[in-house]
């Protein structure tokens, strides 16, 4: 791969495998996504699909294979570089939301810039929540806000740093029709506009479809 | 965002919690620091009195209580000594000064001390206004009896029996006051000084004018116990004779005839026991007679100072090897008491030491179950808050930094107790020094750093942080995959 190619390519996995004791969780050839390119990775319950999502994320290490993101190789990074690496360049979005429960709709939205490493910029955090319709409830904490409220918190948590690779696990797995179609309009408009590479991973069919392309992963038997 | 600023964000999710925890640190640490500084300060205070007397003499008894009645009047004297066998010791070449204290009555709970002055020369006391005392009934108030009391230059007053406030007062004579002393911060501060002439003379016009009273008198007719166990009896004793276990006194009449140029004196009727030789001797011509009367010139009322009592001498030695050779001396003489300031000072803060120390040990239990209590609440929310350090480690938060984060938690509840507790040992160590200042003349202060008190505060914030280690640790090895993945 020329460095021009790679240069290009978001997420690069190879003879991906991972076992958990005996175990095989799960073993891919090969998931290549390009910049700008959106991708469901679809598949039954228990086949994998968060287990890949941790691979990509370096949160899980390969028992085989080998991760590369923006042309970095995973393994290469010391524990601490791959937090650094990972807070600077992927933003995630979880089933669980996991809003810091201690700070306002605003400060989770500002931490997530600041452990990204990236220069503070308030009007980019104010900009972002008026567009994910929050600056309403910016300074209430998620107790207080809706679900649907507390869904575009988490994207706004996601999308603040501008990241070149958005995770998303199960965004929509626990929303209505309408507000799931929503999210999943939100993370493909932000990953077009900032050029990242969009990989969703679901069992939800209502996501099929909607994307540039779809990975399917079967039940291991 | 500091992990700084999001641990202190975290404290505020359970108020209640990290309330508890603060005031648990904060009560074990106010204990401590109450204690450090009490005693640190009670040893300063009393090193401070007793410096410049090596060795007091007085009437055998409690070596302690001796040393508590005549260098910090604190207590009542074990009795009186003749001033001539005391004048045998002032005189003695290994002897820098002697100064000798009579007491026995005092003006509102200020104690009246009849001395020389060189006992403003033991505490550096000078006159802050007026003059030291001259002749007799010229009193010099110590500073905080000035102020206390409002009394000032050419004021008289009239001294109560005893030591404590409640006794008869000697109107007859007033006492005028001459001077008043600079603050020392000694226990100068709080007596009112005046020749020995004075407490003599008032002893004998009192022991005159309340002859009537004699009957029903502990301190005249009572069996006086050697151990001083009575206090009001010690009380009264102090401007007696120094009595022994079996003497019984009935009805001591003097006349002083300071008003009428006449003395008639109706000496005591006692009985002795053999051993008492000192007080034999100063009343030999007294004991069989009842009523035996004497005649006496008002200049003469003082000139025999063969029967002249005091109630304690403070020495300095000339050279310290004196301190090998001459308590023992004086008191295989039997007649007196020899006992070493410094001595009765360790012993006695021995003791106090034992009660400050079974103190401290429930203070230390108060740190340790606040250490405790941050350990348990840090613990019992990794468990809540498992989803929340996954996340933080996902947005790019270092494991260093989890692990950062709940130290500083840990170390921000014992911070703030600890400096709770600390402005709370050091608020109630001053209404305890205001009340001690007021009641008791003992000069304190709330707000002093006890010594040993700053590198304490650190050790609490080290075992607040120690409290954390195990929660931090654990943040620092969370499976962030696992979390995220049981959802």
């Amino acid at each position: 791969m020329s460095e021009q190619e790679s240069a290009a390519v978001a997420v690069d996995a190879q003879d991906l495998s991972f076992r958990y004791g005996s175990e095989q969780i799960l073993q891919i050839e090969h998931l290549r996504v390009e910049q700008g390119e959106s991708v469901a990775i679809l598949g039954p319950s228990g086949c994998g699909k968060t287990t890949l999502l941790h691979l990509l994320a370096g949160l899980l290490s390969p028992t085989t294979g080998q991760v590369t993101l923006l042309g970095q190789d995973l393994a290469t990074l010391s524990p601490a570089a791959l937090d650094r690496f990972r807070g600077a360049r992927l933003g995630m979005v979880f089933q669980r939301l996991f809003l810091l429960r201690a700070l306002t709709v605003r400060a989770n939205v500002q931490l997530a810039q600041t452990l990204a490493r990236s220069a503070a910029d308030p009007t980019a955090v104010e900009a972002l929540l008026e567009q994910l319709d929050l600056l309403g409830v910016a300074g209430h904490r998620p107790a207080a806000i809706s679900q649907g409220q507390a869904q575009r918190v988490a994207i706004a948590r996601a999308l603040i740093h501008q990241p070149k690779i958005l995770l998303a696990d199960e965004p929509t797995s626990a929303l209505d029709g309408p507000n799931a179609q929503r999210v999943l309009s939100l993370l493909r408009d932000a990953a077009q506009r900032s050029g990242a590479a969009l990989l969703v991973v679901t069992h939800d069919e209502r996501v099929r479809g909607q994307l540039d392309r779809e990975f399917e992963l079967e039940q291991r038997s | 965002m500091s992990a700084l600023r999001l641990a202190l964000a975290n404290l505020t999710l359970s108020p209640l919690t990290t309330i508890l925890n603060v005031l648990l640190m904060a009560l074990g640490t106010a204990s401590i620091v109450l204690l450090l500084l009490a005693g640190s300060q009670l040893a300063k205070v009393m090193a401070r009195d007793a410096e410049g007397v090596d060795l007091v003499l007085g009437a055998p008894g409690s070596p302690i209580q001796l040393i508590l009645s005549a260098v910090y009047h604190a207590d009542v004297p074990p009795g009186n000594i003749p001033l001539t066998e005391a004048q045998r010791w002032i005189d003695d070449p290994r002897i820098d000064l002697g100064v000798p204290l009579s007491l026995g009555d005092s003006f509102r709970g200020f104690r009246i001390v009849g001395t020389t002055p060189e006992y403003l020369d033991l505490y550096g006391a000078v006159p802050a206004q007026g003059r030291v005392w001259e002749a007799p009934m010229e009193a010099v108030l110590g500073a905080s009896v000035g102020a206390t009391l409002g009394l000032g230059l050419g004021d008289t007053f009239a001294g109560v029996h005893g030591l404590s406030e409640g006794g008869h007062d000697h109107e007859q004579q007033r006492y005028r006051v001459v001077g008043q002393l600079a603050p020392t911060g000694t226990v100068a501060d709080r007596l009112v000084l005046t020749s020995l002439e004075s407490v003599w003379d008032l002893h004998e016009e009192s022991d005159h004018d309340h002859d009537d009273d004699h009957d029903g008198d502990e301190a005249h007719d009572g069996d006086h116990d050697e151990d001083h166990e009575d206090a009001h009896a010690n009380d009264e004793d102090a401007h007696e004779d120094g009595h022994d276990d079996d003497h019984e006194h009935e009805a001591a009449h003097h006349e002083d005839e300071h008003h009428d140029d006449e003395h008639e004196d109706e000496h005591h009727e006692s009985e002795h026991g053999d051993e008492d030789d000192a007080h034999e001797d100063a009343h030999e011509d007294d004991h069989d007679d009842e009523g035996d009367e004497h005649e006496h010139g008002d200049e003469h009322a003082h000139e025999d100072t063969d029967d002249r009592e005091v109630t304690a001498v403070l020495l300095s030695y000339r050279a310290p090897l004196a301190a090998l050779t001459m308590p023992r001396q004086i008191n295989a003489a039997g007649a007196l008491q020899a006992a070493a300031p410094a001595m009765e000072i360790s012993r006695l803060l021995q003791l106090i030491g034992v009660g400050l120390d079974g103190l401290k040990a429930f203070a230390w239990v108060l740190i340790g179950t606040a250490a405790l209590s941050i350990f348990a609440g840090l613990y019992g929310s990794l468990r809540a808050r498992r989803g929340e350090l996954a996340v933080l480690r996902c947005l790019g938060a270092t494991r260093g930094e989890l692990l950062l984060m709940l130290m500083i938690e840990g170390v921000v509840l014992a911070a703030l107790g600890i400096l709770l507790g600390a402005l709370l040992g050091h608020g109630v160590m001053t209404l305890l020094a205001a009340w001690l200042e007021a009641d008791r003349g003992v000069a304190l202060s709330g707000w002093a750093l006890a010594s040993g008190e700053l590198p304490l505060l650190l050790g609490l914030l080290a075992v607040g942080a120690l409290s954390a280690i195990i929660p931090a640790v654990s943040a620092y090895r969370i499976d962030v995959a696992r979390i995220l993945a049981d959802g």
